[in-house]
């Protein structure tokens, strides 16, 4: 399967105090591990478990996720703008793989 | 703390915060009742009575829908604007060095833009004598001018192609003449026709027992649609990912226990023009999303 590059939603440029959103999307089959196969076999567990936001090397938000979470996990956040830098986004999933994406936001 | 925040984003995956975070943010307002109504050229239909899906779609849908950034099509359609740009293939030749740009209105070298695409499809195929929908038109291209296999039907690339064309005709009103008898297609047309009001499958219903007899009504939880093509390919929360339009055919038979026919299938391409021909004058609403 070709590989579908998340999607993350910063703003380029923010106003100091600024509460800005902050959006993601990642297409993920998040298998839970209850379904089972034709032949009555259970499908392995293969969800994304973690998600990790960085900005300028510090966390700003985390998140770690079960189960419940339907396919293709949107997450949303507001972080309050106070320095230019950039964003670091991480997702990890069951069997350690992760996936990263980056994006810059100016605060003047 | 942190089963606080699971719940929220398991919430959030569900669409429920979604949409109170973004109606306000989209382009179309969720309350635009005219959005999904068919408008036809100079805002003149002849076809006024026909809605799409999106009118009975709850505000969550609808904000999913309305928003690019929601949207769960658009990975598909950044999978797909790589491939478009990409000269890795036998034909060492790539869909933007015909066409230009996806958004590009001149057509680059061929003089054909993708904008307009999504709105006029199915159209009349000289080689074969049958119509030729979205899918294989890409499928076309891809043989005779990158001299690849052509991308299967429902994988990854070709959801992704489809809605990255269809996209650009994005509220452009859907055209087809199909219904007269002088166009290429009117046979096509006409078995499309045949084919939507002939019952069939052992619960013995033609496509319009629900879909014009029923249109609006409640079908256990779901309401009717007028089973319009317009959005297509859709992201279906039933799915949790893009299907195309014959995928929603086979899935329609299916449920009247009728057999189904294969993707890209000439029952299919007849009815597909049928349907764009029912639709006219809706605006294109792909990558579409609903329940």
């Amino acid at each position: 399967m070709a590989v579908k590059p998340p999607r993350v939603k910063v703003p380029k440029k923010a106003t100091k105090g600024d509460l800005v959103n902050i959006k993601t999307l990642i297409s993920h089959k998040m298998e839970t591990g209850n379904r089972k196969d034709k032949k009555g076999e259970k499908i392995p567990r293969l969800i994304l478990n973690k998600f990790e936001v960085k900005f300028n090397g510090a966390e700003v938000f985390s998140a770690d996720i079960y189960t419940a979470v339907s396919a293709n996990p949107y997450i949303a956040f507001f972080h309050k703008a106070e320095a230019s830098g950039t964003f670091n986004f991480t997702w990890t999933d069951d069997k350690g793989k992760s996936v990263a994406i980056s994006a810059d936001m100016a605060v003047s | 703390m942190k089963k606080l925040i699971t719940t929220a984003i398991a919430l959030m995956s569900a669409g429920l915060l979604v949409a109170a975070c973004s109606a306000g943010d989209s382009n179309m307002s969720a309350g635009d009742s005219n959005m999904s109504k068919s408008t036809g050229e100079n805002g003149i239909s002849d076809n006024p009575d026909a809605w799409s899906g999106y009118q009975t779609a709850r505000e969550g849908v609808r904000a999913m829908n309305d928003d690019d950034f929601e949207n769960p099509v658009m990975p598909y359609v950044d999978l797909a604007a790589n491939i478009y740009d990409s000269r890795d293939n036998k034909g060492n030749i790539s869909c933007a060095d015909c066409h230009g740009a996806p958004e590009d209105e001149t057509g680059g070298r061929s003089g054909i833009p993708m904008k307009g695409v999504g709105a006029s499809y199915p159209r009349f195929n000289a080689d074969t004598g049958k119509p030729i929908n979205v899918e294989l038109q890409i499928n076309k291209c891809r043989e005779e001018r990158q001299v690849e296999k052509g991308f299967k039907y429902e994988s990854d690339e070709m959801l992704g192609m489809t809605a990255l064309v269809n996209y650009q005709s994005r509220g452009m009103p859907v055209v087809s003449t199909a219904a007269n008898p002088d166009d290429e297609l009117h046979s096509a047309w006409q078995t499309g026709k045949d084919f939507y009001y002939q019952r069939r499958g052992q619960l013995d219903m033609g496509c319009n027992n629900c879909h014009e007899d029923n249109a609006e009504n409640i079908i256990r939880a779901e309401t009717l649609s007028q089973g319009q093509s317009n959005g297509f390919p859709t992201y279906r929360f039933k799915w949790q990912k893009p299907g195309s339009l014959h995928r929603r055919f086979r899935g329609c038979n299916k449920n009247i226990r009728a057999a189904n026919f294969n993707y890209g299938s000439d029952e299919y391409l007849n009815l597909e023009t049928y349907l764009a021909w029912r639709g006219r004058g809706l605006p294109v609403e792909a990558p579409a999303v609903r329940k």
